[in-house]
């Protein structure tokens, strides 16, 4: 098990104060001039060399990410952006973050704009984190005034800012072109990529979107080495991780683990374990709900990594881990999940706006069971034309859930059907 | 639910932010680039909604789009898309029971019938003496203290049938109920005690 000198977020829980006074005291701020003086190609080649992945879900290798950005400035602003859009179901850890230890965002803010080059970062919290963002706003606010961001941030000579900006409840704005159209006060509709952001972004201008956690780990990382970090996980899913671990376990929680910590020992280990036991598992959705769910006979032992749960055709996702003991009902948890993509989808591509509603429907007909068995195969066939067939990733998001029930319950499907069928008194 | 913007005879003729919050709304507009003002929409709309009993008339767009000098079109857009915009009066207590799937596996249903039960109305009613509305919403991002539900700024968690009725019981009577888990756990820690981080309990 990780031991708590390894932890970043060693205020997770908010027992300790999250001002200034206090993270200076778990470490944050110690120093940045120092980390500031390793130059962007410093920072940005540490971060490569820890293995850092993006921690919003796709797992793309953050310091590869950063280098996209311009090297040379033609005189006008590029942007840190921070996805604080949280949302996807099963996960709460930026939340945990940014409430109690906001300073470690924003001094990685101050340490990923500078690698990148950026002129300001804008954090993007959802808009009913009321209280996160308070915190947040206020802990801003002690930076300023402590000149640890502003004009000569932290005594380096680089002017930075960063600004807090509330969404107003729309999960679609987690999808970072979609966030970058709120941001510049518009509907919260993907653009087409390319051009990308870090070629055409906010206002026009280059930008990275990065997630809370991804930002957040920053500072540590360049305090205690690539090497101490890349020392967690296994090789490709290196560092540690905060995991939400929700649904039918003794005790809920979020908790910060190694990467690649079997999934068993991590449920066991901080949440209690499975109601009634490990043998009262049914199937756990890994990664949020956008991801494949996996039967106990994989939860047996599976990694809590991105290739071992790729390999599984799930995912680490936002490593919320959703647990569901034997008494769910496993098809009226996908439905519900499928009423929640419908629910936000952003009404921009046709596959999506039509499909997610479609699929909700054809999805409350399975969980009574009133459905025809011919509509299971054609719901798997609808969601592969819904499937990387829009815009952004809403519509894989609403696709898989539904594909990940079918690959490892079909059976259970049919049973309902059929019993449906079986207690209908035979047409006269 | 269904958002519909409220009918023209609950439409007030004119809106206009008070002195303080104009002040409070330039500090918004400050924050981005010159001639993007139209990013500070979304503070914008929030603002107006917290100024006017928490919904947005159509007026309080239209006066949005004159400071931001945006067409009225670009911010009825904005308003209608995001889901926190309430286009029509509210209660004084704006509750919002989440039932996404992470909920609804512990318990949100019976959040959802105490609710109910307790104020006499369905999902998407106000009470008759205007106190309390109650809607269903999707994933509210505290899913390890689930079920949950959000009272206008604030979040109730770790909730059972008894203790959403406290709650509302407490806000009915003009208290103000403790914020955060009713299970007696600090936040989002293992419930009887977190299983890392004991050291860090302190002071610091």
């Amino acid at each position: 098990m990780l031991s708590d000198q390894d932890r970043i977020f060693t205020n997770l829980y908010g027992f300790q104060d999250w001002g200034l006074e206090a993270a200076r005291k778990r470490g944050d701020w110690d120093n940045t001039k120092a980390i500031l003086d390793k130059g962007p190609e410093g920072i940005i080649d540490e971060i490569k060399a820890s293995g850092l992945r993006g921690r919003g879900g796709a797992g793309f290798p953050t310091g590869l990410k950063w280098s996209f950005m311009p090297k040379e400035s033609d005189g006008k602003p590029t942007y840190l952006v921070v996805n604080a859009d949280e949302g996807e179901p099963g996960t709460c850890k930026d939340r945990e973050m940014m409430r109690h230890d906001p300073h470690k965002l924003i001094e990685g803010c101050l340490i990923a704009g500078f690698a990148m080059r950026a002129s300001a970062a804008y954090i993007y919290i959802r808009g009913e984190f009321f209280v996160e963002a308070n915190n947040l706003e206020a802990a801003v606010q002690e930076a300023y005034d402590a000149g640890l961001i502003g004009p000569n941030a932290c005594g380096s000579g680089y002017s930075y800012d960063v600004f807090v900006h509330r969404g107003a409840g729309a999960y679609i704005c987690g999808e970072e072109t979609a966030l970058i159209e709120s941001l510049e006060g518009k509907k919260g509709q993907p653009r087409l990529k390319p051009p990308f952001p870090a070629g055409v972004g906010v206002w026009g201008r280059p930008t990275t979107v990065n997630n809370v956690e991804s930002i957040a780990v920053t500072p540590t990382i360049m305090r205690r080495g690539a090497d101490w970090f890349a020392g967690f996980g296994r090789d490709n899913n290196n560092g540690t991780k905060v995991f939400c671990i929700s649904g039918h376990v003794e005790k809920p929680c979020n908790v910060e683990e190694e990467m690649s910590i079997p999934l068993r020992e991590l449920i066991e280990k901080h949440a209690g374990g499975v109601r009634g036991g490990w043998d009262n598992l049914l199937a756990i959705i890994p990664g949020g709900s956008s991801v494949r769910m996996l039967p106990k006979s994989i939860c047996d032992d599976v990694l809590m990594d991105f290739d071992a749960l790729s390999a599984e055709k799930s995912g680490l996702g936002t490593a919320a881990v959703i647990v569901m003991d034997k008494s769910t009902d496993l098809i009226r948890a996908i439905t519900r999940l499928s009423q929640f993509y419908a629910h936000e989808s952003c009404g921009q591509c046709t596959p999506c706006r039509e499909g997610t509603g479609w699929m909700w429907r054809i999805m409350e007909r399975l969980a009574t069971g009133e459905a025809d068995v011919a509509e299971i195969d054609m719901l798997l066939e609808v969601s592969t034309q819904i499937e990387g067939h829009t815009i952004c990733a809403l519509g894989d998001a609403a696709a898989w859930p539904i594909q990940g029930l079918m690959r490892h319950f079909r059976p259970m499907v049919e049973e309902r059907i059929m019993d449906r069928k079986n207690k209908q008194p035979a047409a006269a | 639910m269904k958002r519909v913007p409220a009918p023209a005879e609950q439409q007030p003729g004119s809106f206009a932010f008070t002195a303080e919050n104009l002040e409070v709304a330039k500090g918004h507009i400050a924050k981005y680039p010159p001639r993007r003002q139209a990013s500070a929409v979304m503070p914008l709309l929030d603002l107006a909604q917290r100024q006017h009993d928490n919904w947005l008339p159509r007026a309080a767009m239209d006066a949005i789009a004159e400071i931001l000098e945006m067409p009225r079109i670009r911010v009825y857009e904005v308003a209608t898309f995001y889901t926190m915009y309430n286009l029509a009066p509210v209660g004084q207590h704006f509750i919002q029971v989440c039932t996404t799937t992470p909920c609804w596996l512990r318990g949100s249903d019976d959040v959802i019938s105490a609710c109910k039960s307790k104020l006499g109305v369905a999902l998407g009613e106000t009470t008759a003496d205007g106190k309390f509305t109650v809607i269903e919403v999707e994933c509210l991002g505290a899913c390890v203290n689930a079920p949950m539900m959000q009272i206008n700024d604030n979040y109730y968690e770790d909730l059972t049938a008894e203790s959403t009725i406290a709650v509302l019981e407490a806000l009915a009577k003009g208290e103000t109920p403790k914020v955060g888990p009713q299970s007696g756990r600090h936040t989002s820690e293992p419930a009887g005690g977190p299983t890392t981080l004991r050291e860090f309990m302190g002071d610091g």
